[in-house]
């Protein structure tokens, strides 16, 4: 039993921070969310040379053979300075390839994945709020040669950046995932609060792909890639919010009123240590959460309910506290507290929000 | 990072449970000799005072060793591993810490084989959560201290033998942290009175103590004159890591959710109700939250990495699920949850409705979930002390 990091882990954890640190500082974030691509193929290339793209993809496909919680480590860091690049999609879309793939897809695939050069995203389910292979609606029809897809797929994370889209669907023999290229979709952006979370609709009607393009995928499938993107959500989450609980921290010595740093009074420092505990309630939850996709299968579901059903609640508070504690000064777009509140209001719903993952906890719990 | 158990750690854990399923009989067949009996045996096995230096009687085990030992003993509901509670949770690491040999070789085997209850002697009228500022006065005269003065709320006062006191010995200081002296002071001394309170749950569990002119040898006192301060931060820490238990709150779950089964809700099983679901669901996660808090904590100690103040983040855990749990027990069981012990509809013997109104004892105790806000605002925060 140990719950504590490699010295591995801290010298990648330290990498990343000073990534961010360095290359993609709150001024680039704001610059990449803003530009009309809302990527940077520069970073993405530093980022991939560096090996994050490939942790968890084997050796014998261009990966470093990692497991899910080297990954988390690279996502919480990187989510402390909010970056932008699509590694969380990238690292989904790996996962669907590895569990839904055959041996020549996963050959073919993985290593343009590990290296970077195909930006890869996923989509699962088509209704919001709502996690259950019945709101998957898109569809596959046999054709001649392969399948026609029909449908839109209105809420798929990166896709404006992506190279290639897994998307799930129905097909005639159950649920798959279908991987189409950007070129053969119509990819629509679509304004949502948070600018460093790019979100597309993806329309499907009438694109032809090969037999080799469509990835069988069971229902046990599906909740296994759910449950990772919950896992890397909520890593993201950790970062986040001790980035801001952290920001707020340092206002509260600084700001000085009736004389006073407003960190000495209890009706800040108090919601400070408020925060501080359901940060790292959650943090120790997403931790154990991660160690279960590679170590324990079976409590998976358990542990990533847990988790992101903590942490969905209390970083939404979190990122309301980081701002109000601010006072006007938070609630102004120059300042980045307003960005981590936004952050907060796109985990939240992120592969279940907090009552469908409570509600998978008291069945799972024998009720 | 890696969550499995050792082989040796899984070998202990296979002994602790045939330990208990040779020695825990069913609560019917437990005959009025089972507790001294028990108390015996868990002795003998080394697991009173486990982690303790063998030198003073414990077994030196290994800080996994112990969370698996507690639980395992948890998940059975057995008793407690000895009876004297302050004394194995803090009275007995400050006198090793602190004391003379001679109260080494006195106190501790007494600890150990729960001969004797030990109550802590530390809030007054005047002065609970400021507990640095404490006026119970002793003064030094020839080769004992005199003490007088008050202490309240003491916890267990009624029925224990000894009490560790914290006094004042010199009251012109700069910091009211400096001239704070502690003592081992017998219950029975001349001069001592215990009057108890009774709580709102009906309980006499804590009292209010006088001293009037006791005399207390100089060679009970525990650690220099002046330095009791540091006697009561070190002892205070070992309370709020051992109230922090995650093992009771777990069994407390598991008990709601028994509990949930077999009640109805508007004519329908509770179990169904979805806001019942999820409010269990939200114990629950609060609950693993302090289980993972308490092993990454752990593992951080296990690396020799000094823990602060971390343990004051399950101290709130624990706070709130003291109250909300028992609360929500209540409430759910509508006005049959009112119903105390011999309530002709009193539901588990009326422990729900007991222990919703006990709750202050675990609340307050070892400092108010404000005070560890406190804690972790200026200590792992870096705020400004108030």
């Amino acid at each position: 039993m140990n719950f504590g990091f490699t010295e591995e882990q801290s010298l990648l954890r330290d990498q990343v921070e000073r990534f961010i640190k360095e290359a993609c500082p709150m001024p680039k974030v704001r610059e990449i969310a803003a530009s009309e691509s809302r990527f940077d193929s520069t970073l993405w290339q530093q980022v991939a040379d560096l090996g994050w793209l490939g942790l968890t993809i084997p050796e014998a496909h261009g990966g470093l053979g990692l497991k899910w919680i080297d990954l988390t480590v690279v996502l919480e860091a990187a989510a402390e300075g909010l970056c932008p690049l699509p590694i969380a999609s990238q690292a989904l879309a790996s996962a669907a390839v590895l569990t839904c793939g055959n041996d020549k897809q996963k050959s073919e695939w993985l290593p343009a994945m590990a290296s970077g050069s195909a930006i890869c995203t996923i989509g699962l389910y088509d209704e919001a709020n709502w996690i259950d292979p019945k709101a998957i609606t898109a569809q596959a029809h046999a054709s001649e040669d392969g399948y026609v897809l029909k449908g839109t797929k209105p809420f798929v994370n990166d896709a404006a950046a992506a190279d290639y889209l897994l998307l799930a669907v129905n097909a005639p023999n159950g649920l798959a995932l279908a991987a189409v290229a950007k070129d053969s979709v119509k990819i629509t952006h679509q304004p949502t609060m948070d600018t460093t979370k790019p979100m597309a609709s993806v329309d499907l009607d009438g694109v032809n792909i090969s037999a080799d393009f469509l990835l069988p995928m069971s229902e046990d499938q599906l909740a296994f890639l759910t449950d990772c993107g919950a896992v890397a959500t909520t890593a993201e989450m950790v970062g986040a919010g001790a980035a801001i609980l952290e920001m707020t921290s340092n206002y509260a010595k600084e700001r000085i009123q009736f004389g006073k740093p407003i960190g000495q009074y209890q009706g800040v420092k108090h919601r400070l240590a408020d925060m501080y505990v359901d940060l790292e309630s959650y943090r120790s939850l997403s931790y154990y959460a991660a160690w279960s996709v590679d170590d324990d299968i079976e409590g998976l579901a358990k542990a990533v309910s847990l988790a992101k059903g903590y942490a969905s609640d209390a970083f939404a508070q979190i990122g309301i506290d980081g701002v109000g504690l601010h006072g006007a000064i938070g609630f102004t777009a120059e300042y980045d507290a307003q960005l981590y509140l936004k952050r907060s209001k796109w985990a939240r719903p992120m592969y279940g929000d907090s009552d469908y993952h409570m509600d998978r906890i008291a069945t799972l719990g024998g009720l | 990072m890696d969550f499995d158990y050792t082989a040796s750690e899984q070998s202990f854990r296979e002994e602790v449970r045939s330990f208990i399923s040779e020695n825990l009989p069913p609560k019917k067949e437990r005959d009025k000799n089972f507790l001294a009996n028990w108390l015996e045996k868990v002795r003998a096995k080394g697991w009173v005072g486990f982690a303790w230096p063998k030198e003073f009687g414990g077994s030196e085990g290994g800080l996994i060793e112990q969370t698996i030992l507690r639980e395992e003993m948890a998940l059975a509901k057995a008793p407690p591993l000895g009876t004297s509670m302050m004394g194995l949770a803090w009275v007995g690491p400050g006198i090793m810490q602190y004391g003379t040999e001679e109260q080494k070789r006195k106190f501790i085997p007494d600890i150990l084989d729960s001969k004797v209850t030990w109550c802590t002697g530390y809030s007054e009228p005047n002065h609970g959560s400021d507990l640095a500022a404490i006026q119970c006065k002793a003064e030094l005269n020839g080769d004992h201290y005199v003490v007088n003065g008050q202490k309240i709320w003491t916890t267990g006062a009624p029925w224990s033998q000894w009490i560790i006191l914290l006094t004042r010995t010199q009251f012109d200081v700069e910091s009211k942290h400096d001239g704070i002296t502690c003592f081992l002071v017998p219950m029975d001394a001349p001069g001592v009175e215990v009057r108890p309170i009774q709580n709102m749950a009906g309980d006499k569990h804590f009292a209010e103590i006088f001293f009037t002119d006791v005399q207390v040898p100089v060679e009970n006192r525990l650690g220099a004159e002046g330095e009791g301060w540091n006697v009561t931060v070190s002892a205070l820490a070992n309370e709020r890591s051992s109230i922090g238990e995650v093992t009771q709150m777990f069994e407390k779950l598991e008990n709601l959710k028994e509990l949930v089964k077999t009640t109805t809700k508007q004519g329908q099983p509770a179990s169904k109700d979805p806001k019942v679901r999820r409010t269990i669901a939200r114990f629950e996660m609060k609950v693993a939250a302090m289980k993972f808090n308490g092993l990454r904590y752990l593992t951080k100690q296990i690396k020799g990495e000094p823990l602060t103040s971390e343990t004051s983040v399950n101290k709130l855990h624990r706070a709130s699920l003291e109250i909300e749990i028992d609360d929500f027990a209540v409430q759910l069981m509508g006005q049959a949850g009112l119903q105390l012990r011999g309530g002709e509809s009193a539901v588990d013997g009326g422990t729900w409705s007991k222990s919703a109104l006990n709750w202050p004892n675990v609340v307050i105790g070892g400092g108010t979930p404000n005070i560890q806000r406190n804690i972790i605002a200026e200590r792992l925060l870096g705020q400004p002390k108030d």
